[in-house]
């Protein structure tokens, strides 16, 4: 049982042009195995909530919780994964993912065994010995999947991992982190800005709104599992897209005028 | 040129498939494009060829071999400072002084560049201090050490210490503030301490760079102490080429300078060396 709750979080910098309102009251209860995606118009600050979630950042108010108790610090319960991959470019990939093991001090074995499962897993097999400057983005970022994976957190947070992967990589990574998820089960929650994406993988998609970003809507994705590549040209699909894509026009639009505005 | 009127005629249109056209400029004159292996080699040792054929020519041209000797005068020369003269015991001292001031930087300017760069206070507090010293000259504070220190052999280590650890220190920042905040804050959320982020992450994440930054400022330790040399010393380098010119020795002036150079190839030689087995992940920017 690995749940994460954000609650009533609001985030307020000072700038010199004075105070910038980056996430407003967001609530979100993601339970035991579900993979939560959150979308939302650029700079509505999905990302800093997912920087709250991890505890990288301490918000204004509010507060995180993991299976009801309050966290303050960033720690091994929430495993994170970078858009820019951050592999360790001085460890091969075998060292990279058992970075959380060995600082837990796990022994020799153990985790020459976990990071062994996940190699293969992640089809990385050949390359444990490699260096991260020999891989593709693709393979860097299974390796960075594998490395939060292998510390065993109760939730995964995902920020955008495959927003710098091409279209053919992005759409074969998202059915591999399909199908590891059903076989680890893991808390998710994975933000991006590619509605597709998050329609294809999502239980459940929260919408944000423009700055100040707060969660418009919740949309239940009832497309039944295992998704495959046929999912995309379902119906279902395509309404559920369409729902989502005219929302964040709304906001993106809301967010335009607003930067008019304040010009 | 005939390579190149090969490369016009193929542009003609001929009923043959359209070819990738090849030639001479075509090959060395694209920017950024990489040349055959042969090539690179040849255009290294072409560049010493070069510098010493220029040389020849000016010396036979100009006929003084007091002021302009020849390369071979200098070769000759050479050998005779070190077999006559103790030459090698002047290259001891100064590799002795360089050592000596470029180790005691350091040791120094990397742990503090470090901590500089990662620690806002830290950095706040020494930042303009070490950036205004930087400006000053370190051979304007030659007369000064002379007063405060006399003609030892610590006059000479602290001007390379003061030209190098100011310098040093800013570049070694500046290297620990680039550590992308991502690659510790993953290890945060892998259950990392702040102490284990910062030597198991922070500090490895700068090495190869700081290795470079060395390897650049080892350079700047040879002028600080020729510099020191020149201006008071009883042997090494700089004393030698001073009285080499008191008497009218133009040929053991150059002799000297070259060794400096010669001395410098090795030790970035060194370095690369060290590099590359060091650290065999950095992704290579230059071959």
């Amino acid at each position: 049982m690995s749940e994460i709750a954000i609650r009533d979080v609001a985030m307020r910098f000072a700038t010199r042009h004075g105070e910038v309102r980056a996430l407003e009251r967001i609530s979100v209860t993601v339970p035991d195995g579900q993979f939560a995606c959150i979308v939302g118009p650029s700079g509505c600050g999905k990302s800093t909530l997912l920087m709250v979630a991890a505890g990288l950042v301490t918000p204004t108010e509010g507060e995180v919780l993991v299976n009801g108790k309050p966290t303050f610090e960033p720690g091994a319960d929430r495993g994170m994964v970078f858009q820019s991959y951050s592999l360790y470019p001085w460890l091969s990939v075998r060292r990279n993912i058992e970075f959380g093991p060995e600082i837990k001090r796990v022994a020799v074995a153990d985790r020459r065994k976990t990071s062994a499962e996940l190699i293969h897993l992640m089809k990385l097999d050949g390359f444990a010995d490699a260096y991260p400057k020999a891989l593709s983005g693709g393979m860097k970022q299974r390796v960075a999947i594998a490395r939060a994976l292998a510390s065993d957190p109760e939730v995964l947070l995902m920020d955008e991992p495959f927003g710098a992967l091409d279209a053919q990589t992005r759409q074969i990574m998202q059915e591999l982190l399909t199908d590891i998820w059903q076989r680890y089960r893991k808390t998710v929650v994975f933000v991006t800005h590619d509605i597709e994406e998050a329609i294809f993988l999502g239980d459940v998609i929260y919408v944000m709104t423009s700055r100040p970003g707060r969660i418009r809507t919740t949309l239940k994705v009832d497309i039944p599992r295992p998704r495959t590549f046929d999912t995309l040209t379902g119906q279902r699909f395509a309404q559920l897209r369409n729902q989502v894509v005219g929302i964040i026009h709304e906001e993106s639009l809301k967010a335009v005028e607003s930067e008019l505005i304040g010009a | 040129m005939s390579r190149v009127g090969a490369t016009r005629t193929a542009q003609v249109p001929s009923a043959a498939a359209p070819q990738r056209r090849q030639g001479f400029l075509r090959t060395y004159l694209t920017p950024k494009q990489a040349i055959p292996a042969q090539a690179r080699l040849a255009l290294a040792v072409g560049s010493f060829v070069f510098i010493v054929g220029v040389w020849s020519g000016l010396a036979a041209l100009v006929q003084n071999p007091l002021f302009v000797p020849s390369p071979y005068q200098v070769v000759t020369t050479w050998w005779d400072m070190m077999v006559n003269l103790g030459f090698y015991n002047d290259v001891a001292w100064s590799a002795f002084r360089i050592l000596a001031g470029f180790l005691l930087a350091a040791v120094m300017a990397v742990p503090l560049g470090l901590l500089m760069g990662s620690f806002e206070a830290v950095r706040s507090f020494f930042n303009p201090s070490i950036n205004a010293i930087r400006y000053m000259p370190a051979s304007a504070f030659i007369p000064l050490l002379l007063l405060l220190q006399g003609l030892g052999e610590d006059e000479k280590i602290t001007i390379i210490w003061i030209g190098v650890f100011f310098q040093l220190v800013l570049i070694v920042m500046d290297i620990a503030h680039r550590v992308p905040a991502e690659m510790l804050n993953v290890a945060y959320t892998l259950g990392a301490s702040r102490w284990t982020v910062f030597y198991k992450v922070f500090l490895p994440a700068t090495f190869p760079e700081v290795v470079d930054a060395l390897r650049i400022t080892m350079g700047w330790a040879w002028t600080y102490l020729i510099v020191a040399e020149l201006v008071a010393a009883e042997h090494g380098i700089g004393s030698f080429i001073l009285i080499a010119e008191r008497y009218l020795r133009a040929d053991r002036i150059i002799a000297a300078i070259i060794t400096i150079g010669i001395l410098g190839l090795i030790t970035d030689a060194v370095f690369a060396v060290a590099h590359r087995v060091a650290f065999p992940y950095v992704e290579k920017v230059h071959q």
